[in-house]
C-alpha cells in the first residue's frame, strides 16, 4: 500500500477523534483517521450535542469541560456556522424549594473551580423561558453552557485538521515490534503504519484497547432521545430538570430519565435523557420514549401539543469511575486512549484532543491528565 | 368534455358541502381528502416552505412525502392528501412550519 504511513493512527471518525486528530496536526504530526463505519457514525452521531459545565461538581471532569468550553469558543470562531454552535448558556430548573437548594449549594462549589452561574428565582423563570411551566421551584442560569450539532462538528473538525481519513474500514489489530511499541495497525485494506495510535473509538473503544494487549473496562449506556417537528424558536437555553445532575452521577444499571429540552438551528426540538444499561440492545424502548416525552411536557406544557417525528439512540461509553481514559496506555508504548467520556464526550471533545496531541509531541499537559490516567484500570498482576 | 374520476366509476355521492380555504368558499364532495377539494377547485398550492417560501401542495397524493401539509382547523402539518374533508373545515395555509404563533 502506498502513502500508508504516518505519525499517529487515530482510530475513530467521532469528535473525540477528531479532535485529537486535529490537535496533532495543529502540533505538526501526520494524521491518519481510520474508523469501520462512516464520520460520526457511532457514538457521537448518537449524541445530542452538550458542551455542559453546569452538571458536572467540582473535580477532574469540570476542569476539562471548562477548558473544552474555551477550546470550543476557539473552534466556532475556525469552523463553518453549519456546525451550529450556540452560546445559549444552560437553565437547571428545580421543582421546588428543596431542589433549588440543592442547586444552590453545587453552584456555590462550582463557582470556586470557575463556573459562573446565577440564580433565577422562580418568579423570573419566565422571563428566560416564557414556555416553562408554572410552580417550578426556581433554577440557575449557566452562561458557558454551549451546543453543537454533533455530527456536522465532527465533521468539519477532520476535515480543518487536514488529516487523512479512511472510513469503511475496520481495524483488525494492533501492531507492536519486538519490544513491544505500537507500529501501527492493521485493517481489511493492508496495514497502516506509524509510531502512535489512538484510540478515540467510543463505546467501542475497550475493543479497541483490547486488540492492542491492553485493558480499558468501556461499557455502553444506552440513551434516548426524542426529535420534534421543526419549530420556531420555542426553547432558548439548554433546559434541563435538576435531577439531571444525580442521574449523570449515578453508577446505576436502572432506567434513569431527566428531561433535557432544547431547541436547534434547524427548528427541531431535541428532547433527552435517558440512561440505561442494557448492553448493547438497541430495541426501542417505549416506556423510555413515553416517560421523556412526559417529562419535557412537564417542563414545557406546550410541547404537548407538538408532534415527534422520530428518535434516536445510542450507546454511552462509560467508564467505572464515571471518568474519561485520556493517555498513554501503561502497557503498550505508543498507544494512547482518548475514551470513555459517557454522555458528555462531544463537549469534553478538545481538551481531549489537545491533552492527548502534547502527550504524543512532548508538550506540557494542558491540565493534570492523572485522574483520566488509563492505568487506573491496569488489571493487578 | 373532460371526464371527472366520479364520472368514470358513476358515483353518486350524497350533496356537496362547503369548506373554506385561507376564507373563500370551496365545495367538497363526501369522502374526498382536502386535497383532492383543493384540487377540484383549482387550488394548486397551500403551503409555503420554511426556507424560501416557496409555494408547496399535493406531490405523491398517497400520504408519502408530507409535501401537502396544511393548517386545517388551526391545526398545522395535517397531510391534505389524507384528511377527509368535513363540512366548515377551515384550511390555511401553512407558511413554513406552521407554528409561528409558538416563537418566544
Amino acid at each position: 500500500m502506498s502513502n500508508s504511513s504516518s505519525d499517529v493512527i487515530v482510530v475513530g471518525a467521532g469528535v473525540v477523534g477528531a479532535a485529537c486528530a486535529y490537535y496533532a496536526a495543529r502540533a505538526g504530526l501526520a494524521v491518519t483517521v481510520v474508523d469501520r463505519g462512516p464520520v460520526a457514525g457511532g457514538t457521537t452521531g448518537a449524541g445530542e450535542g452538550n458542551l455542559l459545565v453546569s452538571d458536572k461538581e467540582p473535580g477532574p471532569e469540570l476542569e476539562l469541560a471548562l477548558l473544552s468550553t474555551r477550546l470550543w469558543s476557539d473552534l466556532a470562531d475556525e469552523l463553518p456556522a453549519r456546525i451550529e454552535y450556540e452560546a445559549k448558556g444552560g437553565l437547571v430548573v428545580a421543582s421546588d424549594a428543596s431542589g433549588l437548594a440543592a442547586l444552590r449549594k453545587l453552584a456555590a462549589a462550582q463557582a470556586g473551580a470557575g463556573v459562573t452561574a446565577e440564580e433565577v428565582p422562580a418568579d423570573r423563570l419566565r422571563d428566560l423561558e416564557p414556555h416553562l411551566a408554572p410552580g417550578l421551584g426556581g433554577g440557575f442560569r449557566y452562561p458557558q453552557d454551549a451546543q453543537v450539532q454533533p455530527a456536522l462538528a465532527a465533521a468539519h473538525l477532520l476535515r480543518a485538521s487536514g488529516a487523512r481519513v479512511r472510513t469503511g474500514e475496520e481495524v483488525t489489530a494492533v501492531l507492536t515490534g519486538a519490544n513491544g511499541r505500537v507500529r501501527g495497525v492493521r485493517t481489511a485494506a493492508g496495514e497502516l503504519r506509524a509510531p502512535f495510535v489512538v484510540n478515540a473509538a467510543g463505546t467501542w473503544g475497550g475493543e479497541v484497547a483490547r486488540l492492542a494487549g491492553g485493558h480499558l473496562p468501556v461499557l455502553p449506556r444506552r440513551g434516548f432521545v426524542l426529535v420534534t417537528e421543526p419549530l420556531p424558536r420555542v426553547v432558548r437555553h439548554k433546559v434541563y430538570a435538576a435531577d439531571y445532575v444525580a442521574d449523570v452521577a449515578s453508577g446505576s444499571a436502572a432506567l434513569q430519565t431527566s428531561a433535557v429540552v432544547e431547541g436547534t438551528p434547524a427548528g427541531p426540538v431535541l428532547i433527552g435523557a435517558s440512561r440505561e444499561r442494557v448492553g448493547f440492545d438497541r430495541a426501542l424502548s417505549a416506556e423510555v420514549l413515553r416517560r421523556l416525552a412526559a417529562q419535557a411536557t412537564a417542563l414545557f406544557p406546550v410541547l404537548a401539543g407538538v408532534r415527534v417525528l422520530r428518535t434516536y439512540a445510542g450507546f454511552r461509553p462509560y467508564l467505572p469511575d464515571h471518568l474519561p481514559a485520556i493517555g498513554p496506555d501503561p502497557r503498550v508504548p505508543g498507544l494512547l486512549h482518548a475514551c470513555g467520556h459517557e454522555g458528555a464526550g462531544i463537549g469534553l471533545a478538545p481538551a481531549t484532543g489537545l491533552a492527548v496531541a502534547r502527550q504524543m509531541t512532548g508538550g506540557q499537559p494542558p491540565l493534570d491528565l492523572g485522574p483520566f490516567s488509563p492505568g487506573r484500570f491496569a488489571p493487578a498482576d | 368534455m373532460a371526464r371527472t374520476p366520479a364520472d368514470l366509476v358513476r358515483a353518486d355521492p350524497d350533496p356537496p358541502f362547503e369548506i373554506t380555504f385561507d376564507g373563500r368558499t370551496v365545495t367538497a364532495l363526501p369522502g374526498q381528502s382536502v386535497a383532492a377539494a383543493l384540487w377540484a377547485a383549482g387550488i394548486l398550492a397551500w403551503r409555503t416552505t420554511r426556507h424560501g417560501g416557496r409555494p408547496r401542495g399535493a406531490f405523491c397524493g398517497i400520504g408519502q412525502c408530507y409535501d401537502c401539509l396544511a393548517t386545517v382547523n388551526g391545526e398545522p402539518n395535517r397531510r391534505a392528501c389524507l384528511v377527509p374533508a368535513r363540512p366548515g373545515d377551515a384550511i390555511t395555509t401553512q407558511e413554513g412550519h406552521g407554528r409561528a404563533g409558538l416563537a418566544v
